[in-house]
């Protein structure tokens, strides 16, 4: 028998129900090589414990010919979505100690359905960061590394714990959430699949909040059929969160291998960026062809506000992220300062010491926008150019089925290389942020590597609530590139 | 520069984040950075468009006014206070506000 922890997610789900592996033995497969990995710090928290007592109870579950549609696999959780009992930080040092005593609707559909849990997954502080950089907890190193040299590389952000995680087989899957291409964006720089569903997929319940209106829970998983199987789990009506929609889960699984014939694939020019590798250039020609091989018809399409949706995102987002955080106070959770006062010495120094410099900046930029005198001029017209925007997709989602971008304008960057400029480092998020801002399913598939042996992605965005057509694309390109290479394994 | 050392400090003081003053000049430059890049956004021509908060097309569901099962249901005095600093009483405790 092979080590349970090389299969992949649909492997070892069979694998359990036959019979053939128990969830305790890839549990502790799984928690093995996690504690090997320390040097890629994907982890904030190992639930070894819980890990095996879950393991125990879904053998048994199998044992009686029981069990759900994720009986025993081993995932892990990004460290964003509150577990009961379990420490949750959202990589951020205000909320130290923090215990939830309830579980996020994600984590409870997932437990439901069998999944056991490994640990927490690091993350960019609040998921603000492209790179994994901004953690409390220390950066995370992506397993992949350029053929000829050692430098240390981002495994994206903000999910880079879970894409680190998954890329090295820490675990079946993970969980994730994408405000700004917070899944697709290390998906892409780790060689795994990321998938953001449409706002209002996946109930935000339980999850630490960033962005409102911008934020979605989706799967980081091996494969693309590994991620159908998470994100129907991951799914479904929440009556505790009022933007998750009523409609029922499709089986997204039972949608791979239908033939694409006489579909519409929309490529945007304003995709085609200055300053954009033409490996990345020559990777989306590449997709295009591999579309047309299968049966698809390519419509030339014109997004012309696309420049605009990065600013729009950054009034958007920092202002949604300013309300929310205001909730970090020193009063009801986490850090508060011994140096104080009064109240507002209080308040002031525990966020001072709290909050790490990108989340200030972000919460800086969001109150200023929001504040008198300002609002109409920022907030208010980004709310506007953010309609245009929607409307410009809808538009070109009467012609189109799917539209075919890169995931990313670069493969993964040295940690440290992209960090003393904010506005470059938000440049990562160019062709996923436009989902973000209308509410579209987007995807990253692993589709080739650069000449220096790093792995690169093409992104599929969808029609609202139509992951199905977006998991045929994606599995058609998954078979096309077959682009299921490995890291090395360096860091045991 | 769109921000100077003045708003920084306005802005800190809103937001309830102590800023040292050695801190504002740095910060109001690298927020001015991020509104400069930002300030693009004045080509688009937004005449007669509607501002849109949410994606979700729906109006809010309505639920009958009644206290719910579970984590968001009342009578949990313990475990809203869990996670908190500092208690007594299933009360939060802060500095006196009131003289």
């Amino acid at each position: 028998m092979t080590n349970p922890a090389d299969l992949t997610l649909a492997q070892l789900r069979d694998a359990l129900k036959e019979k053939k592996v128990s969830s305790l033995e890839a549990t502790d497969a799984y928690l093995a090589r996690i504690e090997k990995a320390k040097p890629l710090n994907t982890f904030v928290t190992v639930t070894a414990d819980k890990a095996r007592d879950m393991a125990k109870a879904s053998d048994a579950k199998i044992s009686k010919g029981e069990g759900g549609d994720l009986e025993g696999v081993p995932l892990g959780i990004k460290d964003l979505f509150c577990t009961e009992g379990v420490l949750t930080t959202a990589g951020s040092h205000i909320l130290d100690g923090f215990t939830p005593r309830y579980e996020s609707t994600v984590t409870t559909n997932l437990w439901r359905d069998g999944a056991v849990m490994l640990g927490k997954l690091n993350l960019d502080e609040f998921a603000m960061g492209s790179s994994n950089e901004t953690s409390f907890y220390g950066n995370v190193i992506n397993p992949w590394r350029r053929e000829c040299d050692h430098t240390p590389l981002t495994p994206g952000g903000s999910s880079g714990g879970s894409s680190a995680a998954v890329a090295a087989r820490l675990c079946a899957a993970a969980t994730a959430t994408d405000t700004g291409g917070s899944i697709r964006q290390p998906a892409s720089l780790t060689n795994t699949v990321g998938v953001k569903p449409t706002y209002g997929r996946v109930s935000r319940w339980g999850i630490v909040a960033f962005a409102s209106s911008l934020d979605q829970a989706g799967p980081m998983a091996q494969d693309v059929r590994d991620a159908a199987i998470m994100l129907k789990s991951m799914a479904g009506h929440d009556p505790k969160d009022s933007t998750c929609i009523n409609r029922p889960v499709p089986d997204y699984e039972a949608a791979l291998g239908a033939s694409l014939k006489g579909m519409k694939i929309g490529v945007p020019k304003e995709y085609r960026i200055d300053g954009m590798p033409d490996e990345i250039e020559k990777l989306w020609a590449q997709g295009i062809d591999w579309m047309k091989d299968a049966g698809c018809e390519i419509v030339d399409i014109s997004l012309p506000l696309t420049k605009y949706a990065l600013p729009v995102y950054y009034i958007v987002a920092p202002a949604e992220a300013s309300s929310n955080l205001a909730r970090y106070d020193g009063v009801k959770y986490g850090h508060r300062t011994k140096d104080f006062d009064d109240i507002l010495s209080m308040y002031e120094n525990t966020r001072a010491e709290g909050f790490g410099d990108e989340v200030k900046r972000r919460i800086l930029i969001g109150t200023y926008v929001l504040s008198a005198g300002y609002y109409d001029a920022y907030y208010l017209r980004a709310q506007k150019v953010r309609k245009r925007i929607f409307d410009e997709f809808t538009e070109a989602f009467s012609k189109v089925d799917l539209i075919l971008t890169p995931s990313a304008p670069s493969a993964a960057f040295g940690l440290g290389e992209k960090t003393s400029d904010p506005v470059q480092m938000y440049l990562n998020d160019v062709f996923t942020v436009t989902g973000n801002l209308a509410g579209l399913p987007g995807a990253s598939v692993p589709a080739g590597y650069d000449k220096q042996g790093l792995p690169l992605g093409l992104q599929l965005l969808a029609r609202p609530f139509d992951e199905e057509t977006m998991f045929k694309g994606m599995y058609a390109i998954e078979q096309a590139a077959g682009a299921t290479k490995r890291p090395q394994v360096w860091w045991e | 520069m769109s921000i100077d050392k003045d708003t920084v400090r306005k802005v800190a003081r809103l937001a309830r984040i102590a800023e040292p003053e050695q801190r504002l000049e740095p910060l109001a430059k690298e927020l001015s950075g991020i509104l400069d890049w930002i300030e693009q956004l004045n080509e688009v021509d937004v005449e007669g468009v509607e501002a849109m908060a949410s994606t979700v097309d729906v109006t809010l569901p309505l639920r009958e006014d009644v206290p719910q099962d579970g984590p968001t249901g009342g009578g949990q005095p313990d475990n809203v206070v869990a996670n908190a600093p500092k208690t007594e009483d299933h009360f939060f405790v802060v500095p006196k506000v009131v003289e």
